[in-house]
């Protein structure tokens, strides 16, 4: 085990990013131009990335899976992005953005990459707001804002319920213009399924180009991944069904360190399952918990409809167990008592895994008119894929996998273990701890792409050693040709399982095992069950089609098998985390009250895991966490 | 439920395709559209034959991805919704249902009921955007937006590209889409700047592209999933107009 080392500059919280941005080399424009940029994904982190990098003068080569930059899966977040405008004048500041945020992820992510995320928060919302991006204002013209989850403060800025479209975006038409400007080359429906290595350092990247099957090769003098996280490992979640590990994985077994896989984010408010054949979950925007109050029925089973339910006869839980913050604690205190109350019998709908989310009283108090203009375009999704109308009658809601905070490993450049490759957004590990809280994956993506990778990869160009490399080099072809033996590898399996079955599988395992509640038992079963489902898979999988065409199912199956030896890790990762923090809930670990009990002298350390061969257990390498500006206390949202 | 399903088969953008007929049972009301079709591949899959492929990725209707044209309609005969949020409990037992891509010169198929929509990522990048570099602009609230014209951006800025104006329209027009960007950018003090260039340059884009010219029918409005309106339209044709006459670029 190595200790690993941050590079978290000297000095005060509030100057380290100041004196680190001035401490980093610059190349000058003339120079800049000499040097080439792959820039993986093109979610709110990748596409601002590369727009930003290509500003500078970079040469940036642009990749996405998608069919369009457009319709990366940034684009269904919902409810907005913090920032510590301090507009509202109710008392916010970029201490407290930083402190909420540190403390909303139970203090386990690094200080000083949350306080420089809070500051550049400011920067995020001026830009967003020159691009042209509406966000909602007040008749007086000026931006309005909203509360969320784990703060007392409104400090988030929201475009209806379509914040992350809007973002995104934005940071796709800056995009879009450096695209047209020829200073983008940018490469729709290419998967990316390795990382090229040479001399030790991040020089390229080979895909597959969905649309024809051709394996292609691409080389640059550092390599971006912004692929998002790895929620689909459930099988169920709110992630887009082509979410994936595969780019970050395929990374980590090339070298790089994957950081903290058991913190994953569950998601209070999502729609529930309603049978065997649901492909995936739909979430409902946290904001709606501004206005909607989250309660079951006082009585075991029910049944009764929700408005034949007297007043004196519900229990609105989080109201009464956290009464100063009421409907909006953080995400994991809300999933995890609306497990409690249906784990207890008191869950409504045809499962009993339901809890109620009603409007009643908010349009009693505004009007439905005010209701819709703010949340309508949720209330009519929700209608859509219910059939309930949820002005008439309470939604229907329970938790949902949603986000993953683990992620590669990356120091305070958003630089990985391996030199030459940057991780930013959801698909590193750095800000938010054990716990998001809401408007802060929004907040985080973009602050990685506009305002930080920009700086810190000059700093790492200034310095770098960088021979000349072209796609025709020996690593790259060795790299096609494994891809291509493992493609026709799945293909010529030819069981009797489809992918599906087998992601559903893993799916089942991860949930059961490894979801909102976590034990040692549980968890030693997951680790072994896991390689008896990837050994089934390698031998019984059918794949149909052949490799040189476009075939979603052999895009799948790659998928699938990265998932498979990922999850591996993150069991492993949440058996060794003897404690309670944010998402990760070890039962084993709570206190009387049922919270989260940390272990600050043992954990206080981020887990980063070294690959060393499918099914060999991985390296762990820690990173650990100091805090010199908040105190670590219980959390408390009482 | 049973139902007949006849789907557009096509192996790529080269060979010629056809309606197929698959009869599937057993399915629930409860399952979205996008769900049964899941149903009938995994059966497929296991027949040993090849899946029917169709562009789907968020299956919240917002991502834009998924493009069916089902009993003749874009996304359905559901309004205000994209395809993956339409479920079966809107056919009934025993309905035949046909599938069909959008069919438009300049969205080609790739195959089966996927297309080519990288014509509308030309359009944007042809003057889709506020030419603003990262950096330290002014403070967001140093330039108020009165709520109305807000709003009205925000109506606009809503469309997700998915194309169904375009697969909906007899000339395959984009104008919809291209209208919807123009708008919402003309509407705000941010968009004036570029607003001449921008006009001319998406149209021109657009018209390279392939895409049929605007006869005022108004399918793409009774069909579009993010009830994006044709008053956009005129405010394109009254910025192109605009342009045309101020703009040197002519």
């Amino acid at each position: 085990m190595t200790v690993l080392d941050s590079k978290v500059p000297e000095g005060s919280l509030e100057a380290k990013w100041d004196k680190h941005k001035f401490d980093l080399k610059l190349v000058n424009p003339a120079n800049k131009r000499k040097y080439s940029i792959i820039v993986v994904g093109t979610g709110l982190a990748g596409a601002s990335a590369a727009a930003s990098l290509a500003e500078l003068g970079y040469k940036v080569q642009n990749f996405c899976f998608q069919d369009s930059p457009r319709r990366a899966h940034s684009i269904a977040a919902q409810g907005g992005i913090n920032s510590a405008k301090n507009y509202p004048n109710d008392n916010d500041s970029i201490f407290r953005l930083f402190y909420d945020t540190i403390k909303g992820g139970d203090f386990r992510a690094r200080e000083a990459n949350v306080y420089r995320l809070a500051q550049v928060a400011n920067n995020i919302i001026d830009q967003c707001v020159a691009q042209g991006v509406p966000f909602a204002r007040d008749y007086g013209g000026l931006l309005d804002n909203r509360s969320f989850g784990g703060a007392q403060v409104s400090r988030t800025f929201y475009a209806r319920g379509q914040t992350g479209q809007q973002l995104l975006l934005g940071a796709y038409s800056a995009l879009s213009r450096q695209i047209g400007e020829g200073a983008v080359e940018m490469f729709n429906r290419r998967e990316m399924l390795e990382l090229a290595i040479i001399d030790g350092k991040a020089r390229g990247i080979v895909c597959r180009n969905l649309v024809t099957g051709e394996i292609e090769s691409y080389t640059a003098d550092a390599v971006v991944l912004a692929t998002g996280g790895y929620g689909n490992v459930f099988y169920l979640s709110t992630n887009a069904m082509n979410s994936n590990v595969t780019a970050a994985w395929r990374a980590a077994k090339r070298g790089a360190y994957f950081a903290n896989p058991c913190f994953t984010q569950i998601h209070p408010t999502c729609i529930p399952i309603s049978g065997d054949h649901q492909s995936k979950l739909t979430l409902m925007s946290e904001s709606l918990r501004n206005d909607g109050r989250v309660w079951v029925p006082a009585k075991k089973g029910d049944t009764r409809p929700p408005a034949q339910i007297p007043e004196n006869e519900r229990d609105y839980y989080l109201e009464r167990k956290y009464p100063s913050f009421g409907n909006l604690v953080p995400r994991d205190v809300a999933s995890r008592n609306a497990k409690i109350v249906c784990d207890e019998g008191y869950g409504v709908g045809s499962t009993g895994q339901a809890v109620y989310l009603d409007f009643a009283d908010a349009i009693k108090r505004m009007g439905k008119d005010v209701v819709a203009a703010k949340y309508g375009n949720l209330f009519d999704m929700y209608h859509h894929i219910t059939d309930e109308n949820p002005y008439e009658v309470p939604m229907k809601i329970y938790p949902a996998i949603h986000y993953t905070m683990g992620g590669l490993w990356v120091d305070y450049n958003l630089m990985s273990n391996i030199p030459g490759l940057f991780v930013l957004g959801e698909a590193n590990f750095s800000d938010h701890g054990a716990n998001r809280l809401g408007a802060s994956a929004l907040m985080q993506g973009l602050a990685d792409g506009y305002f930080v990778i920009p700086y810190t990869i000059g700093g790492y160009f200034a310095d770098a050693e960088l021979a000349n490399v072209t796609p025709d080099h020996k690593v790259l072809k060795g790299l096609e040709k494994e891809v291509t033996e493992k493609a026709n590898k799945l293909l010529n399996i030819k069981g009797e399982k489809t992918v599906d079955d087998f992601h559903k599988q893993l799916g089942k395992i991860m949930w059961d095992k490894c979801g909102m509640a976590r034990n040692a038992a549980g968890l030693k079963e997951a680790k072994e069950q896991i390689p008896k489902v990837r050994d089934e898979f390698w031998k019984n999988v059918k794949v149909p089609g052949n490799n040189g065409e476009f075939n979603q199912e052999l895009e799948k199956a790659g998928r699938v098998a990265d998932f498979l030896e990922f999850a591996e890790v993150m069991v492993i990762d949440a058996l060794q985390r003897e404690e309670s923090c944010g998402g990760h809930f070890r039962e084993e670990h709570q206190t009387e009250e049922g919270e989260a009990k940390r272990n600050d002298e043992e954990y206080a350390y981020v887990a980063a895991w070294e690959y060393k061969g499918v099914g060999e257990e991985p390296v762990l390498h820690k990173e650990p966490l100091t805090f010199e500006n908040v105190k670590l206390t219980q959390r408390s949202y009482k | 439920m049973n139902l007949t399903l006849k789907i557009w088969r096509q192996a790529n953008a080269q060979t010629k395709g056809k309606l197929v007929t698959y009869q599937i049972s057993d399915i629930s009301p409860d399952m979205s559209f996008l769900e049964m079709l899941d149903v009938l591949n995994q059966q497929i899959i296991l027949k040993g034959e090849d899946p029917v492929a169709f562009d789907n990725d968020c299956r919240e209707g917002i991502c834009g991805m998924c493009s069916l044209y089902i009993n003749g309609r874009a996304h359905g005969a559901q309004s205000e919704a994209t395809v993956c949020l339409l479920h079966m409990r809107s056919f009934k037992d025993g309905d035949t249902i046909t599938i069909e891509p959008w069919r438009a010169k300049a969205f080609p198929v790739i195959k089966d009921l996927v297309v080519d929509r990288s014509a509308f990522d030309r359009i944007i990048q042809a003057g889709g955007f506020v030419s603003a570099k990262t950096g330290a602009p002014q403070d967001a609230n140093a330039l108020p937006v009165a709520k109305r014209n807000a709003d009205l951006s925000m109506d606009a800025a809503a469309c997700i590209g998915c194309g169904a104006c375009v697969a909906s329209c007899k000339n395959a027009s984009a104008m919809l889409f291209t209208s919807a960007k123009i708008s919402q950018l003309a509407l705000l003090p941010q968009g004036q700047a570029e607003r001449d260039r921008r006009a001319l340059a998406m149209v021109k884009t657009m018209d390279d592209a392939g895409f049929g010219n605007c006869t005022n029918e108004g399918e793409c409005e009774a069909e579009c999933p993010k009830a994006i309106k044709m008053t956009n339209i005129a405010r394109l044709f009254r910025e192109y107009y605009r342009a045309s006459i101020v703009s040197e670029e002519m």
